[in-house]
Order: C-alpha cells, then sequence, then structure tokens
C-alpha cells in the first residue's frame, strides 16, 4: 500500500493507502468521489472514462493512478460549476444528444478537446475524432449536431 | 425537423405535447452529476461479485468455499445453500438457480458469491474457491433439442415453446414460389451502463431495499422476494440510474445476489459487473435459423406463406416463448396473406441464455420475410417497391393468426414516403479536398484498402410491422399519481426511465392536461403501484396513458372546485393555456389561482385492450396493437476485400403522433444504429459453448464512422386507441434497416458481377467479409 498524491480539478489529493494496481478511473470514482468519469468497457476502447491528464485526452481506465502524480488532471466535474454548464454540455441537452447519458461525460471531454485542436471541423473529422467513443443509444445523430452547434456558436462569438 | 412550438390562443406556452422541451435529468447527466446505478454513493458499502462455471454443461461434484474465508478482507461467501426462499427465479417459468448446485448449464453460469472490502479482494477470494466438475456432453444444436436425440438437459426439458400457425388453406400453391433459409446471430443489447447495485438491509434482517438500474421493478421485486423468502413489501426497489437497457435489464441478473450478500454481511453491498461479465450476466438477442417458402400470383400477390423457425433460447426460459410467438405472428410482415402454415420452436440449449432484446423476435422474422420479398420481386420481374406497395397490409386486414387489424396501418404510405426522401448526391468515398474520394468515407475506412474503382454501390429496402405492448392475455397495465398543489404538478410512478425519455413525456402530458409550468416528478420506486416493463415499445402508450389519466382525473376535481366557487357547471370548463376557462361564458382564472391552497391528489392505473392466448392452430387476437416503419438504406461494397460501408439509411416511420419531436429522431437514430450493427458487425461468437468475444475489442459495435446518415419523415396518423394517438417508438428503427442493408449489399454485389450474372445469396447476418467474397451464386435473376 502506497502514498501519492493527484492533483484534479485544480485541488490536490492525497491518496492514502491504495493499492498501486488501481486505474485512475477506480481512484477518480472510488477514492475522491468524482464519479463524472464511467467505466463500461476497461479496455480503452468506449471513451467513457475520458480526462484530461496533463492536458491530453485519455481513458482514465488505462491509466494506473500513481502514473498520474504530478500532473494536472481535469474531469468532467472540472468543466464547469454544476448548473452552469459549458457550451457543449448545453449543446448537447438541447440538441437531443443525451439519451441514457451514460457515454455524455466522455464525450463531453472529447467534444472539448476536438474544438480546442480543431475549432471548424467537417463532418468527417467530427465522425474521425470522436471515434474512440462509443454511444450506443442516439446513433450519434444529434451528438454530431451538437458539436457542429457548437463550432458554429463560437465562431460567431 | 425542428422543435415545435404549441401555440395556444394566442399565448405561447413551452414544453407541451408536440414541443421538444429539453430532458429533465440533460444537464445533470451532461455534467457528470447524475448518479447511475454504478455510482450511488454507500459509506462502508462492500463490494460483490460472483464466481462463474467456465464449463457449458457439467455435473457439480463438490465446492470448497473455506479457501476464500482465509483472505484477509472477505465478509461474505455464499452458494446455494444461503438461499432461503425459492432457488430459482424467470420472468416467465422460474427454471434458472439463483446459484447452480447440480448442473451447470452455460458458461458463466453462477456458482457463488463473495462479498469483501475491495475489488481485488473478491476476484482473489473468487480464484480460490475450489470447484470440483464433471464434464458433460453440451447440447449445443437446436436440432437436437427438437428430434430428442440429445437427452435433456433441464427437468423442463430442450423444448421451450413449440407453437403452430394454421391459417385459410395453406395447401394451396402459387405461379411463382420462392424459398429460403435465413440466419440470424446472437446479438447484445451492449448498453454502456453496466449492471449495478447497491442492497440495504433493514435493520432486524427482515427486509431489503435495492437500488437497481432495470426495466421493471415490480417484477424484479416479485422475484427477489420469493428468493430471499421475504414478504413483497419487505422488499423496496429504487430505480438506480440506467445507462441504458435494450431489454438486457428484464430479467434478474445480480439483484438476488446483491440482496442475499448484504442480508448475510449485515451492511450494504454493491455489485457492478465487468464488461466481461456483463456477456454472460444478461440474456441476448436469440440466434434463429427461418425457413420460408411464399406463393405468389405471376404479378407478385402473396397467396400462402409456409415458415419453420428454430430460436435458439440457450440454457434457460428467461422469455423465449414469448419471443418465439412474436417472431412466428409477424411471418407475413407488413403485408396480405390469406394461408399460412408455421411451425415455430423455442429451444434450450447450452448456449448463453436469450431474451429480450429491442425488436423481440420480429428482428428475426423481419430478416427473413423481407429477404423473401426481394426474391419475390426478382421473382415477378418486380422492382423492391413495387412488390412491397402490391402487398401492402391496410387497417382491417385479417392476419394469419386471425387476428383483425384495427391499429391505423399506413404501410403503403410508409414506403411510398420513404422512397421520396432523396438519395445521396455525393459519390463513393464522398470529395476529400483534393477532389478525389476521402478514405475515411471509403469501404474499410483509415485501413485504406478499398480501391475506389472496386466498389459500387448498392440500395436495399426493408419493411416491418411490429407489435407494441405485451401479448396473450396479458395485463400490462400502468399506475400513475399526479398530485396539483398551488400550481405545481407532481408526477409519481415506477417507470423506469431507461434513457428513452419518458420523464420528459410525463412532464409534456401534465403541463398540456393542467396548464402548469412547474412538473416535479417524484423517485422511482415500488412506493407506488406497477408501471410494467420498460420494454415492447409500450411506456409512451401504456405509463403515458396512466399519467395523462392520473392528471385528467385531477382537472375533473379542479374544475369542481372551481365550478362550485364560482356556481359554473365543471362540465363547461377547459384548460386553455395555463387558465380554467369557461367555454360557454367570460370566467377564466389561472390553474395556480384555481389550485392554490388546494391539494387535488388521484392515482390512476390504466390498462389496454384484452388480449388472447393462441389455439393450437396458432389462431386468436393475441397482439395489443402495431407500428410500421420502412427502410431504405444505401451501403458501398468493396467486393474483392469484403468490405461494406453503410452511407445513408432513409425511413418513414408510423408514429401516430409525435408527442416530442427531437425524442422520436433520437429513438430512430438510435434503433437504425443497433439495425445497422446486427447488419455488419455485431454478434457474439461462441464455440463449443464458450463466448469468445466478450469485450467491447472483439464484440464490434458501430462508432461515428460506422454510422450512416440517417433521412427521417414521421408518418403522423393519431390512433384512435392509443391514449394520446402516439404510438410506441422504441423498436421499429431497429428492425427493418437489418434486412434493408443485407439487401443494398446483395444489390451492390450484382452490380459488380454485370448484368444476368447469377445473384449471390446472402442470408445471414450479420455480414462478415468472408460472406461477401464467398457468397454464393444463385439461379441467374
Amino acid at each position: 500500500m502506497e502514498q501519492y498524491r493527484l492533483h484534479v480539478n485544480g485541488t490536490a489529493h492525497d491518496v492514502a493507502d491504495a493499492w498501486l494496481g488501481e486505474s485512475l478511473l477506480y481512484v477518480l470514482r472510488e477514492r475522491l468521489g468524482l464519479v463524472g468519469a464511467k467505466g463500461a468497457c476497461e479496455e480503452g476502447e468506449c471513451g467513457s472514462c475520458s480526462v484530461l491528464v496533463d492536458g491530453k485526452l485519455v481513458c482514465s481506465c488505462l491509466v494506473l493512478a500513481a502514473s498520474a502524480v504530478d500532473q494536472p488532471v481535469v474531469t468532467v466535474e472540472g468543466l464547469a460549476e454544476p448548473g452552469a454548464p459549458t457550451d457543449v454540455q448545453r449543446a448537447f441537452v438541447t440538441a437531443g444528444a443525451v439519451q441514457c447519458g451514460f457515454c455524455t461525460p466522455g464525450l463531453v471531454m472529447a467534444a472539448h478537446a476536438l474544438l480546442e485542436r480543431n475549432p471548424a471541423p467537417t463532418d468527417t473529422e467530427i465522425r474521425e475524432e470522436l471515434s474512440g467513443n462509443i454511444c450506443r443509444c442516439t446513433g450519434y445523430g444529434r451528438l454530431i449536431e451538437a458539436v457542429e452547434q457548437v463550432a458554429v456558436e463560437r465562431r460567431r462569438a | 425537423m425542428s422543435a415545435a412550438t404549441d401555440t395556444v390562443v394566442g399565448r405561447t406556452l413551452a414544453g407541451r405535447i408536440g414541443d421538444s422541451p429539453v430532458r429533465p435529468d440533460g444537464l445533470i447527466k451532461a455534467q457528470g452529476t447524475f448518479a447511475f446505478s454504478s455510482d450511488i454513493p454507500i459509506d462502508g458499502a462492500r463490494w460483490g461479485m460472483t464466481l462463474r462455471s467456465p464449463h457449458p454443461h457439467a455435473r457439480i461434484v463438490a465446492i470448497d468455499v473455506s479457501p476464500a474465508w482465509q483472505i484477509a478482507g472477505v465478509a461474505a461467501v455464499i452458494t446455494a445453500e444461503d438461499v432461503p426462499g425459492s432457488p430459482t427465479y424467470g420472468l416467465i417459468a422460474a427454471d434458472q438457480p439463483v446459484f447452480a448446485s447440480d448442473v451447470v448449464r452455460y458458461v458463466g453460469e453462477p456458482i457463488a458469491a463473495v462479498a469483501a472490502d475491495h475489488p481485488e479482494t473478491c476476484r482473489r477470494a473468487l480464484a480460490a474457491i475450489d470447484v470440483t466438475y464433471e464434464v458433460l456432453e453440451p447440447l449445443l444444436d437446436p436440432e437436437a433439442a427438437i428430434d430428442g436425440s440429445h437427452p435433456p438437459i433441464h427437468p423442463d426439458g430442450n423444448v421451450l415453446r413449440a407453437q403452430r400457425i394454421r391459417h385459410g388453406d395453406p395447401t394451396i400453391t402459387g405461379d411463382v414460389v420462392v424459398e429460403g433459409t435465413y440466419e440470424i446471430g446472437m446479438q447484445d443489447q451492449a448498453f454502456l451502463g453496466l449492471e449495478a447495485a447497491v442492497a440495504i438491509p433493514d435493520h432486524d434482517g427482515a427486509g431489503v431495499e435495492l437500488h437497481v438500474a432495470t426495466q421493471w421493478l415490480h417484477e424484479d421485486r416479485k422475484q427477489i422476494a420469493a428468493c430471499l423468502g421475504l414478504e413483497v413489501e419487505r422488499v423496496r426497489l429504487v430505480l438506480g440510474g440506467v445507462g441504458g437497457a435494450f431489454g438486457a435489464r428484464e430479467d434478474i441478473s445480480l439483484q438476488v445476489h446483491t440482496c442475499l450478500l448484504a442480508g448475510r454481511v449485515g451492511g450494504p453491498v454493491r455489485m457492478a459487473y465487468s464488461r466481461a461479465e456483463s456477456f454472460l450476466g444478461h440474456v441476448h438477442r436469440h440466434p434463429a435459423r427461418i425457413w420460408m417458402r411464399h406463393h405468389a400470383t405471376a404479378d407478385g400477390r402473396i397467396r400462402t406463406i409456409e415458415a419453420r423457425f428454430v430460436l435458439d433460447g440457450g440454457a434457460y426460459a428467461s422469455t423465449s416463448s414469448a419471443v418465439l410467438l412474436n417472431a412466428i405472428t409477424h411471418t407475413q410482415g407488413p403485408y396480405r396473406c390469406e394461408n399460412a402454415m408455421v411451425e415455430g420452436f423455442a429451444v434450450r440449449t447450452n448456449h448463453l441464455p436469450c431474451g429480450a432484446m429491442r425488436g423481440f423476435g420480429v428482428v428475426q422474422a423481419c430478416f427473413a420475410h423481407e429477404g423473401q420479398m426481394d426474391r419475390l420481386a426478382e421473382a415477378c420481374g418486380l422492382d423492391p417497391v413495387e412488390i412491397r406497395l402490391r402487398n401492402a397490409m391496410r387497417t382491417g386486414d385479417v392476419l394469419i393468426t386471425g387476428q383483425v387489424v384495427e391499429s391505423v396501418a399506413p404501410v403503403a404510405r410508409c414506403i411510398t414516403e420513404t422512397a421520396a426522401l432523396p438519395l445521396p448526391t455525393d459519390p463513393i468515398g464522398g470529395a476529400s479536398e483534393d477532389g478525389g474520394p476521402d478514405v475515411m468515407r471509403l469501404p474499410g475506412g483509415a485501413g485504406l484498402t478499398a480501391d475506389v474503382d472496386h466498389v459500387r454501390r448498392g440500395v436495399g429496402w426493408g419493411v416491418a410491422m411490429k407489435n407494441l405492448m405485451y401479448s396473450e392475455g396479458f395485463d400490462d397495465y400502468s399506475t400513475a399519481r399526479c398530485v396539483l398543489a398551488d400550481g405545481v404538478a407532481t408526477l409519481k410512478f415506477a417507470t423506469c426511465e431507461v434513457g428513452q425519455g419518458f420523464v420528459t413525456i410525463a412532464q409534456q402530458i401534465a403541463r398540456t392536461v393542467l396548464g402548469v409550468d412547474d412538473v416535479v416528478l417524484e423517485p422511482i420506486d415500488t412506493a407506488i403501484g406497477s408501471a410494467g416493463s420498460t420494454s415492447a415499445s409500450r411506456q409512451t402508450w401504456m405509463s403515458g396513458g396512466a399519467v395523462d389519466a392520473a392528471c385528467r382525473a385531477v382537472r375533473e376535481r379542479l374544475f369542481e372546485h372551481v365550478g362550485a366557487a364560482a356556481g359554473i357547471d365543471p362540465l363547461r370548463f377547459v384548460v386553455d393555456g395555463d387558465e380554467v376557462v369557461d367555454s360557454l361564458g367570460d370566467f377564466r382564472i389561472a390553474v395556480a389561482d384555481a389550485s392554490a391552497g388546494q391539494t387535488f391528489d388521484e392515482t390512476v392505473e390504466y390498462h389496454h385492450r384484452p388480449t388472447d392466448e393462441l389455439d393450437d392452430d396458432g389462431q386468436g387476437d393475441c397482439h395489443t396493437a402495431f407500428a410500421f416503419v420502412a427502410h431504405r438504406a444505401v451501403v458501398d461494397v468493396d467486393a474483392e476485400l469484403g468490405l461494406v460501408k453503410v452511407v445513408q439509411v432513409a425511413t418513414a416511420q408510423d408514429v401516430g403522433r409525435a408527442l416530442n419531436p427531437l425524442s422520436v429522431l433520437g429513438q430512430i437514430e438510435g434503433g437504425i444504429s443497433q439495425g445497422v450493427g446486427l447488419a455488419v458487425m455485431e454478434e457474439i461468437v461462441q464455440v463449443d459453448g464458450r463466448i469468445r468475444n466478450a469485450s467491447f475489442t472483439d464484440y464490434l459495435l458501430p462508432t461515428f464512422l460506422d454510422m450512416p446518415v440517417v433521412t427521417a419523415t414521421l408518418i403522423e396518423e393519431p390512433d384512435p386507441q392509443a391514449p394520446l394517438g402516439a404510438k410506441g417508438v422504441g423498436e421499429p428503427p431497429c428492425i427493418s434497416v437489418t434486412p434493408a442493408v443485407v439487401a443494398a449489399i446483395r444489390d451492390a454485389l450484382a452490380q459488380f458481377d454485370g448484368p444476368g450474372a447469377p445473384r449471390r445469396r446472402i442470408d445471414r447476418v450479420p455480414v462478415r467479409p468472408a460472406d461477401v467474397l464467398g457468397s454464393a451464386r444463385g439461379a441467374p435473376g
């Protein structure tokens, strides 16, 4: 059992008496109480556990928590205050991109990362860059619509 | 489609029926604070985990759990001996053991469970349990279950249900006869939110509260209570946030185990399946083998259908008997047919148990009858659209069960409106910035494998009929309570919100009926009567009907109250916008003022019309209502590599009335993605009774790049039988899209082979690359 410190959403968290085999996803959810990242495949196929580590979008199920020390971690809870959603979160809701919602936090993280890198993605670019996130409910149509809406809004702003 | 705005007498009121208001749970889901059943914070809860059989069929000689107790942190180890009540459960027949004690019948069958302080401790404890097996010969061939050549693998026998349909004069033959044998692979629901639950035992140990993601709280409660040996009232269920369902949460999975562990530990226990365990822990779509022979006149009108269905139900009954009923009673599809002879079997094997999945037997039937319609078109020299229009069912037609179709049946309109939707205009592969094809849009995508010269584009059709609600005499009623106080409506129901958006619809109904803006939703739990299952495309009709009826009952009370105070006959009142208005005079009062200081509280059960069981010849009014849909698929196929890219799906769907057009579109697009998945990629592969692809790496699901563009038209002809005119919309989208995609693949291959070449037969889904390359060529077209 080891002790280490994670920096998540701007706050330092001491992780005590933890087994070193625990994934970042497990530690975020079970030790830090940040359940926004979801576990759905546990092998990096579905993107439901997406978070930013040192600014890079990663599947937190594939990252050992202890390997993320000294790097800023941002989860969906760190994007905005409750009730004060980001433009992406707002667009997901109004465009009908949320059904069961299990994939939603991961897709919100991925959509933010996409729009940071590429403010004006084409349809194919949206599909390619978000293809690491699986949604079983929506068939992706409203998700693409939501991302396109945000891209247009940001260009207008 | 745009979000319509409901305008009532000059005032614009948002969020009424016909609008597309945002989901009440949308924002918290997008912000990650919505609590799924895997997210419920319970201090001090122990983890539970299940030991499962590695063999498809074996006798359990001995189970030694004592090594598990040696591991520090283990709080409970339980087996069949620790089940105080019924040792078995099941939705229709209680034939499935809570824990296997004498025989295991599929790979993954539960044998024991442990509770411990950490998931890793659980894993070590499970590994320490010593089970001695005597391996038995597995029953893997469904035909061997039917012909009796394999000894019974369960005391209830190897045939779960055999049912015949005989209608009209099935000896009548046709000028044109076509036949085919169709196979459907085992599909997984693959919801993203894995099975998870938290059980909290009562302090005296004589009851339990379970927070669980499920489709039917009251049915779960009944089965759990029986296995725990408790009165039903001592078991309370609360809906944990549900991360998708699609049929996979209709049966018991971890519910009983979690409650038993909590009782044994004397404190809260949580269980959460891994993805690999989830593939073993819930039922799947039945693999099927279906033979059909259609007889038709020379001009393509169906006279007689002969068919034989074999559905592999796997090791336990689940809902196999109802799935079989659905399959065989949809043999004809949405087409007229006066004569039929159908034989159907759902059988027990040592494969994974099968049960409910979106489409429930009709997916399998539709793949076969649509393959037949294309064969018939070819044999008669007709276009695929024309053959379907000539046979299209109408309201008042008699089904092969003898039941008259009373539902609105706009089959021809679904077909013609789909045909009117534009085909894709982009060339194969679209166009990249340099003018050449975009490799991401070619079959095979980023693999850079497809050469555009080897790709052909095909178009295919599929049309479906789907029954709504439960059948065969089952009274699947729903209950709702409405309270109106000080201008605020509060709704209570046990309707499981699994992502489909019933919570939004319920608010829209209450706002519309009562003229209020604020609608509070109470927790979804067993503190009110049953709502039935969130399945069979039934909740908008059934729970929507219950909410509507409860709100109307409250409105009557409100009218009586206002009438007494104003001296006006309550029958003269209507709700107009947010006011109660005298329809024959000038009096009007805001609902908020009229209900100030008052509480109107009504609970209503909504029942659909009764249905009958089938007789021995499969005759009877077994279904409640029907919905219809048409799909046209466009695919690009690389015939040298066997790669397929689904480019576009156009659809017109009979929805009755769109209560929330944006939600309907979400159901259509989501259903199409699952039907496309079945067509070209999704299959649980079992070899010698062992699943080979229990992961999202190996079980392929459609991604953003696999999903075609969807063009949809809603056919709105309100159904007079439906309480709000609205039909269920969840299942039809995933049914006929699968045969449409496969027909489009056949069409593309025909172009590749050239005119006059023998037609290739692809009669199995999912279509794998090897199926495209090795497809047998039939008679010249």
